[in-house]
């Protein structure tokens, strides 16, 4: 394999982000065996004891609750689907800045607003909570995916619990960036993804409190407890476990991409001071910022930066293809044309000021292009 | 981890895997061909914003055009999934719920994977009838009974390519006939055949197709739903994100995943039929030396059509636990690996009409491309001196 580094620099590590060597030797260790975790001779007993050594591993990173489950699943799409299809609740309530795999699996979910900062409206949640017609649940993500705002778990998840609903927390962008514990939190249903954080593609999970019971989605030869059939995808489940414990060791040394992150934002706005950085001043991921440069379209600054060898996003990776305003800087009280304008950057656990140099450089080229056109125009 | 690993049951390095329907060890020119999506070609394939996220795209596409070769599909009728399970699901779930309004019936066979036969559960609960179809003491389906059971009340027929415990080829070309007649969707689960035997969707009239990685020594975690295009068959999806494989299974692919599926059909493609054939052979050897050693061991399932990598053996007189039991070092299975831990007879074994005692004597045993003569010898000695052992 070959170890030199892209000559590209790589700027959208919330799309996804390379993954760390400790998980690719796990999993080159795991694809050398052979062995089906549901069969009972000495290969399948090998690997069901590496498949319960993983999951000990993924349950001890997220903080799950003594008596907890977790399940594996294949991503975390799959894994918001089974959170929130699953329960039975008659009444969701989920926040206006969660990702579109949340809003598509409950499409008639009341929607708790968010304020102009990024985060939930709690006031809101309140009301709607008073208001709420049945048994609820509540679905708020931990930090966004788009903003990196941090959002107050411990408080959404006091005002539900007093009201008798359930919190299923979407924590995909907030493990291994931010120190995150479910118990402590008191979240009932967390969803994790492995390729957020180092691990690879194709595996995500769920964890649930003690208790608490599900309507499986995907039925078959009765693996993980009955909640999702289907042979686990045991390499990529050894992957995903060493990526999740090195990224929690590891959060004291992610904290400091914040320093890297803010003075980028700062270059950015003195070389254009129109510029708008979404939840600025707000608790967030330390590798997250939104910014829109108004008048430019966020598509023409992702090919712009492309050219230039830097990948960044117009928004969420999954609707990178579509040209619609983002759903979260529109909640966040964004007209069309700022969210338009605004694209994500997302360091990454290795970035450097090298990097960040470079796009500061290539991004004040196209701001003072721009701006020279309009004061031609 | 290494703590665990000390501590784990490993297999010695002269046990014989022979496990194959459960799954297959990864080919190492499978991982070759992987391994680099996790490291310098890392991009997320739906980023498509930029260079990284466009050669992991490249990539998936590839893989999709070589797995639609395999088949004689079209790359763009090619689904990714996390597995066949998933593909079963999405397959006759999503199928039958589109068509629902017009036709309200679902047929399979008495001798389906779970996950199909749950996958019909599921959709009985939504006023969904189901009829199940018996098999023949062969294991094959009887064409008369099942063309007796489509009608235009029909949305569709999901029959397995090769099944998972007997390995029994089914006609998929005279049910596929049999399906366009009535206009009912066939689907066909082809996890055990994907790649060991020839399939094609044109000549077979297939309409939807499971396929495995982990059965095709690719990893486990990836499949793939053949979708026909033309006629168009559509499918309401399981779930529902960021619309990724034309929305009909959202949530991020793993390119990695994919590449390996691709290159474990190329390599299927190209060494497929000789495979076929030395598996065949070896099958007769194993057959063979037994019988020079042993009496009283029945086959299960059609002698010749079926999987050249599968047999099925009922030793009289020998439960079939207590012979794995007495065979640490051989890894045989009484059933499917999903209810390996179920002490019931199989539900398959019992479908051909197996009393209880042949049923709870029955072994699966499976080949595949690592497994060597040497091997196979050193099993047959090893399960010839087990059971004549547990008879006396």
């Amino acid at each position: 394999m070959s170890s030199s580094p892209p000559v590209f620099t790589y700027l959208d590590h919330n799309a996804t982000t390379p993954v760390r060597p400790a998980a690719i030797a796990a999993m080159a260790e795991t694809l050398a065996e052979c062995g089906n975790p549901s069969s009972v001779h000495r290969a399948g007993r090998a690997a069901r004891q590496r498949l319960e050594a993983a999951r000990a591993m993924v349950a001890e990173a997220v903080g799950l609750p003594a008596g907890g489950t977790l399940v594996f699943t294949s991503g975390g799409t799959e894994a918001n689907q089974l959170a929130l299809a699953g329960t039975g609740r008659e009444v969701i309530l989920r926040s206006a800045i969660e990702h579109d795999s949340v809003r598509a699996a409950v499409p008639d979910a009341i929607e708790i607003p968010a304020l102009a900062g990024g985060t939930v409206d709690l006031a809101a949640l309140a009301a709607l909570l008073a208001e709420a017609t049945g048994p609820a649940l509540v679905s708020v993500m931990a930090a966004n995916n788009e903003t990196g705002v941090i959002q107050p778990i411990a408080e959404i998840v006091r005002l539900a619990h007093a009201a008798g609903a359930l919190v299923h927390c979407d924590a995909i962008q907030a493990i291994g960036k931010i120190g995150f514990d479910m118990a402590a939190l008191g979240a009932d249903l967390v969803s994790i993804s492995a390729h957020k954080l180092g691990g690879p593609p194709g595996v995500g999970a769920l964890a649930l409190v003690p208790g608490l019971h599900l309507a499986a989605r995907q039925r078959g030869g009765g693996q993980e407890r009955g909640l999702r059939a289907g042979t686990e995808n045991l390499p990529g489940i050894a992957g995903f476990a060493a990526a999740i414990a090195q990224a929690v060791a590891e959060l004291s040394r992610y904290q400091a991409l914040t320093g890297l992150r803010d003075a980028m934002e700062r270059s950015l706005l003195a070389i254009e001071p129109a510029a708008v950085v979404f939840g600025a001043g707000q608790a967030r991921l330390p590798n997250t910022s939104c910014v829109a440069l108004p008048g430019v379209s966020s598509e023409l600054q992702v090919i712009a930066l492309d050219l230039a060898g830097i990948g960044v996003s117009a928004g969420a990776a999954c609707s990178s293809g579509k040209v619609r305003p983002s759903h979260v800087l529109e909640a966040m009280g964004a007209g069309p044309d700022l969210a338009r304008s605004a694209i994500r950057i997302s360091l990454g656990r290795d970035t450097g000021p090298a990097e960040i140099e470079r796009l500061v450089a290539a991004w004040g080229a196209l701001a003072r292009r721009h701006r020279d056109k309009r004061g031609a125009a | 981890m290494n703590s665990v690993r000390r501590n784990a049951t490993r297999p010695p390095p002269d046990a014989v895997y022979l496990d194959y329907q459960a799954t297959t060890p990864v080919d190492p020119r499978v991982v070759e061909a992987m391994l680099p999506y996790f490291t310098e070609r890392f991009g997320n394939p739906h980023s498509t914003g930029h260079g990284f996220g466009l050669e992991a795209a490249e990539a998936v596409e590839a893989a999709r055009a070589q797995i639609a070769a395999l088949i004689g599909a079209e790359p763009r009728e090619i689904v990714f999934t996390s597995g066949a399970t998933e593909a079963n699901n999405l397959a006759i779930k999503g199928a039958t719920r589109f068509l629902k309004s017009r036709r309200n019936r679902v047929v399979t066979l008495a001798t389906e994977h779970k996950c199909v036969l749950e996958s019909m559960r599921d959709l009985a609960r939504e006023g969904i009838d189901s009829e199940i179809v018996p098999v023949e003491a062969s294991g094959l389906v009887d064409l008369d009974r099942l063309a007796a059971a489509l009608d235009d009340r029909v949305a569709l027929l999901s029959v397995m390519a090769a099944n998972n415990e007997i390995g029994v080829l089914q006609d998929l070309g005279a049910i596929g006939v049999l399906c366009r007649a009535q206009g009912v969707l066939l689907h066909t689960d082809a996890a055990q055949a994907f790649g060991k035997v020839p399939l094609d969707v044109q000549a077979m009239k297939l309409d939807l197709v499971s396929i495995s990685g982990h059965k095709l020594y690719a990893p486990k975690g990836i499949g793939a739903l053949y979708v026909r295009h033309r006629p168009r068959v559509r499918l309401e999806p399981l779930f529902s994100g960021g619309a990724q494989e034309r929305g009909l299974r959202s949530g991020t692919l793993s390119p990695a995943l994919c590449v390996a599926l691709g290159q474990a059909a190329v390599l299927a493609a190209a060494e497929g039929a000789g495979e076929a054939r030395r598996l065949a052979g070896l099958s007769r050897r194993f057959q063979d030396r037994l019988a020079g050693l042993l009496d009283g061991v029945a086959l299960n399932g059609d002698a010749e059509r079926r999987l050249p990598g599968n047999l099925n053996l009922s030793f009289a007189g020998v439960a079939a636990l207590d012979l794995m039991a007495a065979l640490p070092d051989v890894a045989l299975a009484t059933g499917s690996a999903c209810s390996s831990a179920a002490v019931e007879p199989s539900y398959v074994l019992k479908a051909l009409g197996l009393d209880d005692a042949r049923a709870n004597a029955a072994v699966r045993i499976g080949f595949g491309r690592f497994t060597t003569e040497v091997e196979i010898d050193r099993a047959v000695e090893r399960i010839a001196a087990a059971v004549t052992r547990l008879r006396a």
